[in-house]
C-alpha cells in the first residue's frame, strides 16, 4: 500500500490504475476466504450443537451430556454422556504422548546439537516420510500388525480392538512433529550461549541439557501441546485399531472410542439430516474443536509470552 | 611430598570423571539416533507387512476391476479414479486461492487488525483436525448449498483443508525474494501487479510448487473428512468422462457424481472380518502408500535442488 501510493503513475494510465485496484481486491478476497472457512466451521458446529442442546434442555437432560457415562446416540434408548468419548480420547492421546515426547525430544536434541549437516540431510527426510504416511495405512498397521504382535508377545489377552496399539502407532506418527517443532526452538537459541558453555568446559550433552534446553523450554512445551492437539484430532488409526465402543475404562488392552472415531463410525450409515444422531456428531465435533483450539491457543501463547528474547 | 601426591590423586579423579562425561556425550549420539531407527523399523515393518499380506492380490486386474463381493475379483478402479478426480478439483480450487492469499499477505497487506486476524486465522486453521472440515462440508456444502455427496464437495473440502499449507509455502517463497528485484521492476516503470506477475511469481513458482505437491500428497491420504460427508464405500461405476466428442467437448456431470477414494476403499476392506478382504486392504494400502511417498519424495528432491540452485 505504502509503496503504491508513493510512486505516482502518469495520468494516461487510468485503466492500469483501475485494474490494479481490482486485482488487489481479488487477492484480498482470496485471503479473506480463509477467515470465511473458520467462520463457516464455527457457525456449523455451534448452530447444529445448539439445536442438539436445546432438545436435551427441553427434555430436562442437559446435565446428562457432562455427567453420564454412556454415549449411545444411535440406540433407541439413546443416552448422551460425552465422558466415555473424552475418556477414550485422553487415554489414547496419553499413550501416544508417552512415545512421542521422549523420542521426539531426543531426536530434536540430536539433530540440533549433535548431528552434522550430512546426518541432518538423511534424518530429516526420513522423519518427513514418517509423517507423510496416510493415517489409514497406519491404521491398517496398528490393527493387523501391532495388535497381533502384542497378542503374541506381551499381552496374550489383548482384545482385537484396543487402545494400546492405536496409541503406540499414533505416537510414532507424531514423533516427527514434536521433533521438528522442538528443534526449531532449540536452533533459535543463539550460538553465543553454547559457546559460553563450551568455554566453561561443558560437553555437548551438558550444554544441550543445561543451557539449550532451558533456553528453548517455551518452544519445547509448545511442541508437546501441539502434539497433544494432533493426537486428539487423529481419526483413522483410532477408528480402525481401537474400535468405536465408548466405554469408561483406563485399561489400554480394551477397546476405546474417541470423539473422532465416534463421528466416523456414525457417519457410515446414512444419517437422516436433522435427526438427533446427526446433531450429536456436531456436539461431539464442537467438543473436539474447542479442545484442539484451546491447545493450539495455549501453545501459541506460551511461545509468544515466555520466549526468552536474546539481543 | 604429600601435597604432590594429593594433586596427582585429584587429577586421576578429574580425568576419570572427564572420561565419563565424554563417554556420556558419545553415548548420546546412539540414543539420539534411536528415534530415527525406531521410525525406520516401523516403516520397514509397515511396508513389509503390506507386501507380504497383499502380494497375492497384485495384478493388472486389481487396478482395472470394480469392488466386488468376491475378494479375489475386487479391484480399486473406482477408488483410484475417484482419488484422481478429487485431486483435480482440490488443485483447481486450492492452488489459486492459496497462492492469491499468500501473495496478498506478503505483498499487499497493510499492517492493521484485519491482516493480523487473517494471519492468526491461517495458523489456527492449520491446527484444526481434518474431521472438523468434514463436519463443515456435511453441514454446509452437502445440505445447505445442496452440492450433495459429490466429487465437487469432496474436492472443495480437501482444498480448504490444504489451504494453510499452500498459503504458508507461497509466503515463504515470496519472502525469500530480495527487495532489489522488486525495486528493479519498479525502476523500469512496472506497476505493482506487473512486478508481481512478471517477477515475484516466476521466482516463487518453484517454492510454491513444492508446497502444493506436499499439500496434494496430504489430500490424497485424507480419509476421515470424506467419510464424514458420506462418500460411498461401494461404487461399481465410473463418473461420466470429463471429455466428450460433441460440443462443448467438456462435460461437467462428473463433478456431481458420487465417489469413493483409495483411502476409503482401504479402510473399508481393513474393517471386513474376512482375511481375504484384508489382503485386498494390504494391496490397496500399498498402492496408496507408494503413491504418497512418490509425491512427497518428488517434493523433497525438488526442494533440495531448489535450495542448491538459487543464490541471490
Amino acid at each position: 500500500m505504502a509503496a503504491a501510493s508513493a510512486a505516482k503513475p502518469p495520468r494516461r494510465r487510468v485503466t492500469h490504475k483501475l485494474s490494479e485496484r481490482i486485482i488487489e481486491w481479488l487477492l484480498f478476497l482470496a485471503a479473506a476466504s480463509s477467515v470465511a472457512v473458520t467462520v463457516g466451521i464455527v457457525y456449523v458446529l455451534v448452530f447444529e450443537s445448539y439445536v442438539f442442546f436445546e432438545y436435551l434442555w427441553k427434555e430436562g437432560r442437559l446435565t446428562e451430556f457432562f455427567t453420564h457415562t454412556r454415549w449411545t446416540p444411535a440406540f433407541d434408548d439413546a443416552e448422551y454422556g460425552i465422558l466415555p468419548l473424552l475418556n477414550g480420547t485422553i487415554l489414547i492421546a496419553g499413550i501416544a504422548l508417552l512415545i512421542a515426547v521422549p523420542f521426539g525430544l531426543t531426536t530434536a536434541i540430536y539433530i540440533s546439537e549433535f548431528a552434522g549437516p550430512r546426518a541432518r540431510e538423511v534424518i530429516k527426510p526420513i522423519m518427513e516420510i514418517l509423517s507423510d504416511v496416510p493415517t489409514v495405512v497406519y491404521g491398517y498397521f496398528a490393527f493387523l500388525f501391532v495388535t497381533p504382535l502384542l497378542k503374541a508377545t506381551l499381552f496374550p489377552d489383548i482384545s482385537a480392538f484396543n487402545a494400546l496399539s492405536a496409541g503406540l502407532v499414533m505416537g510414532i506418527m507424531i514423533i516427527p512433529y514434536v521433533a521438528s517443532v522442538s528443534e526449531d526452538a532449540m536452533r533459535a537459541v543463539p550460538m553465543s550461549l553454547r559457546e559460553g558453555s563450551f568455554a566453561m568446559g561443558a560437553t555437548r550433552l551438558e550444554t544441550a541439557i543445561r543451557v539449550v534446553f532451558p533456553a528453548a523450554i517455551s518452544g519445547v512445551l509448545a511442541a508437546f501441546i501441539l502434539g497433544i492437539s494432533r493426537a486428539v484430532g487423529e481419526t483413522m488409526i483410532v477408528k480402525i485399531a481401537a474400535g468405536s465402543q465408548p466405554v469408561m475404562t483406563l485399561d489400554p488392552t480394551e477397546s476405546a472410542a474417541t470423539i473422532t472415531a465416534f463421528i466416523v463410525a456414525i457417519s457410515h450409515g446414512d444419517l437422516p439430516y436433522g435427526s438427533l444422531a446427526y446433531l450429536s456428531i456436531y456436539a461431539a465435533g464442537l467438543t473436539l474443536f474447542v479442545m484442539t483450539l484451546s491447545f493450539n491457543l495455549i501453545a501459541f501463547f506460551i511461545r509468544k509470552r515466555y520466549r526468552e528474547i536474546y539481543e | 611430598m604429600s601435597e604432590v601426591a594429593a594433586v596427582t590423586f585429584n587429577l586421576k579423579q578429574v580425568r576419570s570423571k572427564l572420561a565419563g562425561r565424554k563417554r556420556a556425550d558419545r553415548l548420546y549420539v546412539l540414543v539420539g539416533l534411536s528415534a530415527t531407527v525406531l521410525g525406520m523399523i516401523t516403516l520397514g515393518a509397515l511396508i513389509g507387512s503390506l507386501v507380504i499380506d497383499g502380494s497375492e492380490r497384485f495384478s493388472y486386474e486389481f487396478f482395472t476391476n470394480f469392488p466386488s463381493r468376491f475378494p479375489a475379483r475386487a479391484g480399486i478402479l473406482s477408488a483410484w479414479v475417484g482419488s484422481l478426480l478429487i485431486l483435480v478439483v482440490t488443485a483447481l480450487i486450492g492452488i489459486p486461492l492459496g497462492v492469491a492469499s499468500g501473495i496478498y499477505l506478503e505483498e499487499y497487506a497493510p499492517k492493521n487488525i484485519f491482516t493480523s486476524i487473517i494471519e492468526i486465522n491461517v495458523n489456527n486453521l492449520a491446527g484444526v483436525p481434518s474431521i472438523v472440515f468434514g463436519l463443515l462440508a456435511l453441514g454446509l456444502f452437502v445440505y445447505v448449498f445442496g452440492l450433495g455427496k459429490s466429487i465437487l464437495t469432496g474436492g472443495l473440502t480437501l482444498a480448504l483443508l490444504i489451504l494453510p499449507v499452500i498459503i504458508v509455502a507461497t509466503r515463504e517463497a515470496v519472502r525469500a525474494i530480495p527487495p532489489s528485484i522488486r525495486e528493479a521492476a519498479y525502476a523500469v516503470g512496472a506497476t505493482k501487479w506487473q512486478m508481481i506477475y512478471d517477477h515475484v511469481l516466476p521466482y516463487a513458482s518453484a517454492g510454491v510448487l513444492t508446497g502444493t505437491i506436499i499439500g496434494l500428497g496430504r489430500a490424497l491420504g485424507e480419509t476421515a473428512p470424506l467419510i464424514t460427508i458420506g462418500a460411498l464405500t461401494f461404487i461399481a461405476y465410473l463418473p461420466a468422462a470429463p471429455l466428450q466428442l460433441e460440443w462443448p467437448f467438456l462435460n461437467f456431470e462428473w463433478l456431481l457424481a458420487g465417489f469413493t477414494v483409495l483411502p476409503i476403499q482401504t479402510y473399508n476392506w481393513t474393517s471386513r472380518p474376512e482375511p481375504a478382504f484384508q489382503a485386498n486392504a494390504a494391496a490397496a494400502a500399498f498402492t496408496l502408500l507408494m503413491t504418497t511417498l512418490t509425491i512427497n519424495l518428488t517434493a523433497i528432491i525438488f526442494r533440495y535442488r531448489l535450495r542448491r540452485r538459487i543464490k541471490w
